[in-house]
């Protein structure tokens, strides 16, 4: 389905150039965007994003600005979802068209951004879809998965092996209200805190240990 | 696009001045603009010198400690909602306080430029600040901090000085005793004898018209100034002074401190031209005042009567609230009120003997359980307490238990009838189970140790922290040896004891949330018994039961020895007695304030350096509960 090089959308090419810029070696210089996806199911490609939520992490700072939640318009519609994710197909809120969405998003992105978001895969792997949709590539971003250092974070015995945790669990672990939990942008908050406070223990000297941490996300892109 | 982010910022500033003067409008614009910061724990927001930043800092969860230039004391620590780092940006100067996050720590960066104008604009958000940079406070609404330095801060907490007593109206004898103008100074001295009273009043056509005391008796007769025979008239005080009988103690002292006298006349309406309906003695303040530990033991001792215990019991609490006013360490504090709430508890005892047709068959003891027994019991609530008595021959067994049922029983009702209510659960003298001979204690508590589930768990913890009240030392003293020696032989106990200990939830949450209750009546409301006092109480239990300490029940005491017996941990072990008293005080002043046992905070009423006070101590329960994670290798068997 890839488009010639000349057919893809300016905001593509804007977004893939700026990666020419190379990643920086301390976590405090990196870029990170926090995000989470509300769809309506778990299958890549049969469901949909409901909404999209991000934030900039910066050396420990989120300045409030940058962050942003876009709600899409839909297609196909499950209903089952919707009393997870409160998002009505034809709720009250403003909905755009999800190219609209990538485009904000791919925004937020550039300049070599790392991806931060819990159980990554899933949330990159629905991006990807829409992204393909679109006649776009997939996304260049490095990525990270909160649950995976969530697990390296812990003790060895204390592992598990299939590294699956639910944000609620890393709540729960780090006390951090739910208030927001199942909106994309709470959600995404929360991620953020918990990767923080990951980070506290993890205490990678480089971004580059940092990603070689986490590679459990193979797993997951294998869905 | 919709922003919770800022939403939330908004939500949490809104709570706070000078945020609280803005408009709803202007709140969410200026939100838009914060940045969120986490910050580890040590991590220096600025230092001192440092050129100001283009932002200032609310702390949303955790605290910052801003220190003087040598980094040696810190001179204030801002917690939720404090604003810091603002002066430097209106001076236009670098920082002159280093910033260092004493926790992780979550801070709102509002930049200046985006505030400047509500500065210029909303007067009382000026003013706000005019007011706080003036006073060197962070918040002069503050009342408790007004005018304080911010050295002084943290010394000096809410002192306010509302008269203790000033409410309390005085509880004078209403049995007057009088003799006319015309009585012989003999008689008068005889009656008086007779009585046991300080003064006769002197009344004429039923109105008081003089007074005479031990003092005139001294000064005019003993002298040889009147004969014995002389008329009461000669030597009474007159006219006499009278008020009203709605006099609250302060008043009477007043009264007494200004006319230079000993005894008032109360009437009807407060002048002699009414009916005198009590005398009031300095005597009668000091036990209204209760502020006489001796006076009260010693009233205690002459009661004849379980309702007469009663009225000084609320002496014992008056004499509580003053201590606790007054600051008297608590340590102190706890030692007097227990004497005297074991004095009450012992003459109830004694009552009951009375009443008994025999005395007791043998040798028994009286146990206090639960927060009695550690002695932390200083406001009034339930009865936890359990008969032991010496071992009989099997055939006269149940015949020793029924008289001692019967004694407990009415015991109990006497301790209920001073205030201390029934235990809901039964844990009681009067139950079988728990009044019982040595033997049958020590099998039972052999049950629990060597079969350690969660009742027996929670029973032990309630049953190990007794304490006679009454009886016999000696049999008490060997069922706490064969407690101690059973523990030694299983180990695995101390395990279950100490998961138990663990089981209590958390006092707060990330950043130091208090952890409040989610649902049921007490909703919102912070469970200081169970979530801060509990851990710390069920903690010394296990730790001293594994260095087989008997005799010790009382939590900071139990702390104080481990500290001695184990130098390395020497500093935790302090710091968690210093926890309990502190937690202990501030449950009892809660409890008084409220009128209730002062289990259930409303944590909106708390003043901030009160909450401050309550955090610090959770520090302190968490290393605990890790060192008896550790030590006990609770995770062994969960």
């Amino acid at each position: 389905m890839a488009s010639k090089k000349e057919d893809l959308p300016e905001f593509w090419k804007t977004y893939e150039a700026s990666f020419e810029k190379k990643l920086p070696e301390g976590i405090a210089e990196t870029v990170f965007v926090v995000l989470d996806t509300e769809t309506t199911g778990f299958s890549l490609k049969n469901d949909r994003m409901l909404s999209i939520g991000a934030l900039r992490l910066i050396n420990g700072s989120i300045p409030a600005k940058d962050a942003f939640e876009v709600f899409l318009k839909q297609t196909t519609f499950d209903a089952k979802t919707v009393e997870i994710h409160g998002i009505l197909k034809k709720g009250k809120v403003k909905r755009i068209e999800e190219l609209e969405g990538l485009k904000i998003l791919l925004k937020l992105l550039e300049n070599n951004a790392v991806i931060v978001a819990h159980h990554v895969g899933f949330d990159v792997g629905m991006i990807n879809q829409a992204l393909v949709r679109h006649g776009m590539p997939k996304l260049l971003n490095k990525t990270l998965d909160t649950a995976v250092l969530f697990n390296r974070s812990l003790p060895r015995a204390k592992r598990k092996t299939d590294g699956h945790y639910s944000l609620d669990v890393l709540c729960e672990e780090f006390n951090i209200p739910k208030t927001d939990r199942h909106t994309a942008l709470g959600d995404a908050y929360i991620t953020a805190i918990a990767f923080l406070r990951i980070m506290d223990t993890l205490k990678p000297v480089s971004l580059e240990q940092l990603l070689k941490r986490d590679r459990f996300w193979e797993f997951w892109k294998s869905f | 696009m919709k922003n919770t982010i800022s939403e939330r910022i908004a939500d949490f500033l809104k709570a706070f001045p000078p945020f609280s003067n803005l408009f709803k409008k202007e709140l969410e614009s200026l939100s838009e603009e914060v940045t969120i910061i986490y910050k580890e724990k040590n991590s220096f927001v600025f230092t001192v010198d440092e050129s100001a930043h283009h932002q200032f800092y609310v702390v949303h969860k955790g605290a910052i400690a801003l220190w003087d230039k040598d980094e040696k004391t810190v001179l204030d620590i801002c917690d939720e909602g404090d604003i810091f780092g603002l002066r430097p940006l209106m001076a236009n100067e670098n920082y002159r306080l280093t910033a260092k996050s004493e926790e992780e720590t979550i801070l709102y960066a509002i930049p200046i430029e985006k505030f400047r104008p509500y500065i210029k604009e909303n007067r009382r958000v000026a003013d706000f600040l005019v007011e706080s940079f003036a006073s060197n406070t962070r918040n002069p609404y503050d009342k408790t901090n007004r005018g304080q330095l911010l050295g002084d801060a943290f010394q000096s907490n809410s002192k306010n000085n509302t008269p203790l007593f000033d409410l309390q109206l005085v509880d004078f004898s209403k049995k007057i005793v009088s003799s006319t103008e015309q009585t012989s100074i003999k008689s008068i001295a005889d009656k008086m004898t007779s009585h046991g009273i300080g003064a006769m009043l002197i009344e004429k056509e039923g109105l008081p018209i003089g007074i005479i005391t031990d003092k005139d008796l001294r000064n005019k007769i003993a002298t040889g100034d009147y004969s014995i025979t002389a008329k009461a008239k000669s030597i009474m005080s007159s006219p006499v002074i009278t008020y009203p009988t709605k006099l609250t103690i302060t008043q009477a002292q007043m009264a007494m401190m200004k006319s230079n006298i000993s005894h008032l006349v109360l009437t009807e309406d407060g002048t002699v031209h009414s009916k005198a309906v009590g005398i009031l003695s300095k005597h009668d303040i000091m036990l209204s005042l209760g502020n006489n530990p001796a006076v009260l033991v010693k009233a205690i001792k002459r009661t004849n009567k379980a309702e007469e215990i009663k009225p000084l019991r609320n002496g014992v609490m008056n004499l509580l609230r003053g201590y606790l006013e007054q600051n008297i360490p608590l340590t102190l504090t706890s030692k007097i009120i227990s004497e005297l709430n074991d004095a009450c508890i012992k003459r109830v005892v004694e009552l009951s003997l009375e009443r008994m047709d025999s005395g007791p068959p043998v040798k028994f003891a009286w146990l206090a359980m639960g927060s009695q027994g550690r002695s932390e019991q200083l406001l009034h609530t339930d009865q936890d307490n359990a008969l032991l008595f010496e071992d009989v021959p099997d055939s006269k067994f149940d015949k020793t238990r029924d008289y001692f049922l019967k004694l407990a029983r009415f015991i109990t009702m006497g301790l209920n009838t001073i205030g201390y209510e029934y235990c809901p659960a039964d844990m009681m003298g009067s139950n079988p189970k728990w009044c019982n001979s040595l033997s049958g204690f020590k099998k039972m508590t052999s049950k629990w140790i060597t079969n350690p589930g969660p009742d027996e768990v929670l029973l032990s913890s309630i049953f190990f922290d007794y304490n006679r009240t009454y009886g016999d030392k000696e049999l008490v003293s060997k069922l706490s040896h064969h407690i101690f020696d059973t523990v030694e032989q299983y180990p695995i106990f101390l395990t279950h004891l100490a998961s138990g200990a663990l089981m209590n939830p958390s006092p707060s949450g990330f950043f130091r949330e208090f952890l409040v209750e989610q649902d049921g009546v007490h909703k919102d409301f912070f469970d200081l018994k169970q979530r801060a006092l509990m851990p710390l109480v069920d903690a010394a239990r296990v730790l001293i039961l594994s260095k087989n300490i008997p005799d010790i029940s009382n939590t900071w005491e139990r702390y104080e020895k481990m500290a001695e017996l184990e130098p390395s941990n020497r500093e935790l072990f302090l710091a968690c007695s210093y926890a309990t008293k502190a937690l202990l005080r501030f449950r009892t002043k809660q409890g008084l304030a409220n009128n209730d046992s002062g289990r259930y905070i409303n944590l909106e009423q708390l003043t901030k350096e009160e909450k401050m006070k309550l955090k610090r101590t959770f520090k302190t329960i968490k290393q605990i509960q890790e060192v008896l994670n550790v030590r006990f290798m609770v995770s062994r068997i969960r």
